[in-house]
């Protein structure tokens, strides 16, 4: 057992030094396309190391959104790029250094900061013990989704919102020119990839109720459906082609978190305080109206939030 | 116990594929020879990982996932090899177009 024990450790110890390796890798780089690689990778080793801490719902979402996503938008954007004959960051040796130090010093008071707080919030700065005391009247059994949807649901309100705002963003900036070529052999992929990815979002969504998922999850397999579409040749990338739809669709997510949470204040309850016996409902409305937001922001954002009409 | 031993087999004989699939990646001289190399890896590699870690499932649903996860690997895997020879064979072409 003691073997075992030393070779996690080894192993461990080998997966942090490797992150760091293609952290400074990928910001050192002066190709930009060798950059994002790195960075997709580092993504993906980023997933292992917080699945290696026991947060799966952590990995699953670095995976999905940090690594497979972000590395779409990348070489999306790459892509926009190469008409301009330039592919190198105008790098001064003093300019990056002097940026990595600064870095490093915000990092460190950041951090120094925290744990300065940190023992001054009840002797011990756990909650994983209080969220398990409370668990039994959030409405669900998993305490990630319980700490997320309901005790700190107003954070989560928030990042939607900071989602919304993006989208909004990045359709302010009109339209994009499509940029990619779509191929064959993903046409023959989208067709059987794509019903599974879709089955697959409302599992995830679906077992978030007791088991790591849910929303952010969800749409980020719906994402991926979504832009293997794009790819295949479909220019819509599946999703509605009236305007008020996709409007209603981006909004539907912030929109009615928050409408619940008013509603409920304007019924005495607080503001997303959910009584416990319909609690696990509310949940479950919101997650899927965030499930259909989140999986059409991140399409959009891929194809440039307004896609220009392609000539058939 | 002759399932465990089974297991160590099919798990060292999957990590020698992935080793090989990682050294023709560096060691190869051109990109379709190393498109060749990491496709061991992916298939038969991961393809004998996945069948070493079968003797270990608890259930039958453990054991479904597990091939489901294999079976989308493989998909991802050829369509990405596919793209990236397909592109280079194109390349290749306009290079000898233009020559």
């Amino acid at each position: 057992m003691n073997l075992l024990d030393g070779l996690w450790g080894v192993l461990d110890l080998l997966l942090v030094a490797v992150l760091l390796l293609l952290a400074v890798a990928a910001v050192l780089s002066s190709d930009r396309r060798r950059s994002m690689m790195l960075f997709i990778v580092f993504g993906l080793v980023l997933a292992l190391v917080w699945a290696r801490l026991h947060a799966p719902d952590i990995a699953l979402a670095e995976a999905a959104i940090g690594a497979g996503l972000g590395g779409a938008l990348l070489m999306a954007t790459l892509r926009r790029d190469t008409h301009q004959q330039t592919d190198r960051f105008p790098q001064h040796p003093a300019l990056v250094w002097g940026a990595g130090v600064l870095v490093m010093v915000l990092g460190t008071a950041i951090a120094w900061g925290l744990l300065s707080i940190l023992p001054t919030v009840e002797q011990t700065w756990r909650k994983g013990a209080a969220v398990d005391a409370q668990l039994a009247f959030s409405g669900v059994s998993h305490p990630v989704t319980a700490v997320l949807l309901n005790f700190r649901a107003w954070d989560t309100l928030l990042e939607l919102a900071v989602l919304l705002a993006a989208i909004l963003g990045i359709r302010a900036l009109g339209y994009v020119r499509a940029t990619y070529v779509t191929e064959a052999a993903f046409s023959q992929l989208a067709v059987w990839l794509v019903p599974l990815l879709i089955l697959m979002a409302g599992y995830i969504l679906w077992a978030g109720a007791h088991s790591p998922g849910g929303a952010f999850q969800a749409g980020a397999l719906l994402a991926g459906a979504g832009i293997l579409l794009r790819l295949a040749g479909y220019s819509s990338a599946g999703l509605p082609t009236a305007r008020w739809l996709v409007r209603l669709g981006l909004v539907a997510g912030t929109g009615v978190f928050l409408l619940v949470g008013l509603g409920l204040l304007g019924w005495g309850q607080g503001f997303l305080h959910y009584p416990v016996a319909y609690a696990k409902w509310w949940i479950l409305l919101i997650e899927m109206l965030a499930t259909v937001s989140i999986g059409m922001t991140l399409t959009l954002a891929f194809m440039g939030g307004i896609p220009q009409k392609e000539a058939a | 116990m002759i399932l465990d031993a089974l297991s160590v087999l099919l798990l060292l004989l999957g990590l020698f594929f992935f080793v090989s699939g990682l050294l023709g990646l560096w060691r190869f001289p051109n990109t379709f020879a190393r498109l060749h190399a990491l496709t061991k890896a992916d298939n038969l590699g991961l393809g004998l990982i996945m069948t070493g870690l079968l003797f270990q499932v608890p259930d039958v649903l453990w054991a479904i996932k597990f091939v489901l996860v294999w079976l989308l690997a493989l998909v991802a895997s050829a369509v990405n090899a596919h793209l990236i020879a397909v592109f280079l064979h194109r390349q290749q072409e306009r290079h000898d177009e233009s020559a």
